[in-house]
């Protein structure tokens, strides 16, 4: 078995896409391009929501396969809420991302695919997971994901600060968004947002004209 | 350029180069995945490049300098994935422009590496930027990407590391920066991208082309800009 995962092999099942998780202050915005492609020459969907919700509070993006990711989804989905029933009580952010990793790890030959799970709950607020293609499952502040992230990685160094306000990580993800989307062929369209908090959970949809603009030439 | 699986004895038996005991230094090639960055302002240009050059895993040379003086005020910086034998070829070229006390313009020297670029497009693969000072048109920066192509542009990043600055470039650059401005801004992408790129690291290096001369400097690992991290 090769040591690394030459770029090439994890390139050529990935979704075109761009995706992001970042906490900030008292909250977490969760966001996604919105573009669906057939081998990068086709644009399938201009307007397809990659930010699926499992559970109240608990939203997932997904990167790789998009046929193994809905199908993990659609499994943990069952699992999660099951889990509810029996807890009694709104299921915990790792709970919904242990789930995903589970089914990850233990199918790691057959599937491909990672998933960027974000959410609030009552234990430790807002919380971001990154389960990646063999199935480890770690927790970060912020995450990128997708063919279109490689872009993007020294602008988020740069610019993500921990304890941003709401408008600050709003703009902070837009921005990057559209930075990636903006080099990305396969990533475009619109940009999904999702920002989760104790209060609720808010849809906020930035249009491709209304992105910003960063010296195109 | 693939490393042929060859079984080497360790302890008495036979195991695979492709085993992670075995180094893989004494079969990979010297390669330099590399980030360089080029940016003009007026009155000159800023080009910038890390130091590092790996062959496999191990770094063969950690303080790696990139930034190849062309002419006076001509300097290049290459990303190669195929060894470019060409170099030599355009300097004694430019021998010809030292004779006639003519000092040679930044597309002249832009031009020749891309005639070599396109001629042997096939053969070798490697991504140049070049950038200078002279007295037509002031400060320009060139790319000569793989392929053979040539642009001038205003700000032009290159090697393997400059995937993943160029949403941090496209955020930051903005047209009538100064130099001061241009090499802070050169310094900061280089560092991000040496900080993602396992390629690229080191020390940066810098030089500053205007009317004046070539003004270098290195910025060393502990002086390097610093970002939150999370």
């Amino acid at each position: 078995m090769e040591k690394h995962y030459t770029d090439s092999k994890v390139k050529g099942v990935s979704t075109g896409t761009t995706i992001l998780a970042a906490i900030f202050d008292g909250g977490v915005v969760i966001g996604s391009d919105s573009r669906a492609s057939i081998g990068g020459e086709y644009v399938s969907s201009k307007t397809i929501n990659k930010v699926i919700q499992v559970h109240d509070r608990i939203f997932c993006c997904m990167a790789g396969s998009l046929a193994d990711a809905q199908a993990v989804i659609k499994s943990a989905k069952s699992h999660l809420s099951f889990h509810s029933v029996q807890m009694e009580s709104p299921p915990l952010v790792i709970a919904a991302a242990s789930i995903l990793k589970e089914l990850c790890y233990k199918n790691k030959d057959e599937l491909q695919a990672g998933f960027l799970t974000a959410g609030w709950d009552g234990k430790k607020g807002p919380q971001v997971y990154v389960v990646s293609l063999g199935g480890m499952l770690i927790s970060q502040q912020v995450t990128i994901g997708g063919s279109g992230s490689t872009y993007i990685y020294g602008y988020v160094d740069a610019k993500y600060k921990p304890n941003m306000t709401r408008e600050e990580c709003l703009q902070f993800a837009t921005n990057a968004l559209a930075l990636a989307m903006g080099r990305d062929n396969v990533s475009g369209g619109v940009a999904h947002l999702v920002v989760i908090t104790e209060k609720g959970v808010e849809h906020v949809v930035v249009p491709g004209d209304k992105l910003p603009r960063f010296n195109d030439e | 350029m693939a490393a042929a699986a060859s079984m080497m004895p360790i302890f008495g038996h036979q195991i695979s180069s492709k085993n992670d005991l075995v180094p893989d230094w004494n079969r990979e090639e010297v390669s330099t995945g590399t980030t360089i960055m080029a940016v003009e302002y007026d009155g000159g240009v800023v080009i910038g490049a890390d130091s590092r050059t790996t062959t496999g895993a191990y770094i063969a040379n950690r303080v790696t300098d990139k930034l190849t003086r062309i002419h006076d005020r001509i300097y290049c910086c290459r990303s190669v994935l195929v060894p470019l034998q060409e170099d030599s070829r355009v300097l004694v070229q430019f021998g010809f422009y030292v004779e006639l006390d003519e000092p040679p313009l930044v597309e002249t020297a832009a031009n020749l590496f891309r005639a070599s670029c396109y001629r042997y497009r096939e053969e070798l693969m490697a991504g140049i930027l070049v950038a200078g000072w002279d007295r037509r048109k002031g400060g320009q920066v060139y790319c000569v990407p793989i392929g053979g192509m040539l642009v001038r542009q205003p700000v032009a990043v290159g090697g393997s590391g400059s995937t993943y600055v160029y949403g941090f470039m496209d955020s930051n650059y903005k047209p009538g920066l100064n130099k001061d401005q241009c090499l802070e801004l050169t310094a900061s992408a280089l560092s991000l991208a040496m900080e993602r790129d396992g390629s690229s690291g080191g020390v940066i290096r810098l030089a500053s082309i205007s009317e004046d001369g070539v003004e270098r400097r290195v910025i060393l690992g502990d002086q390097l800009p610093r970002f939150s991290t999370h």
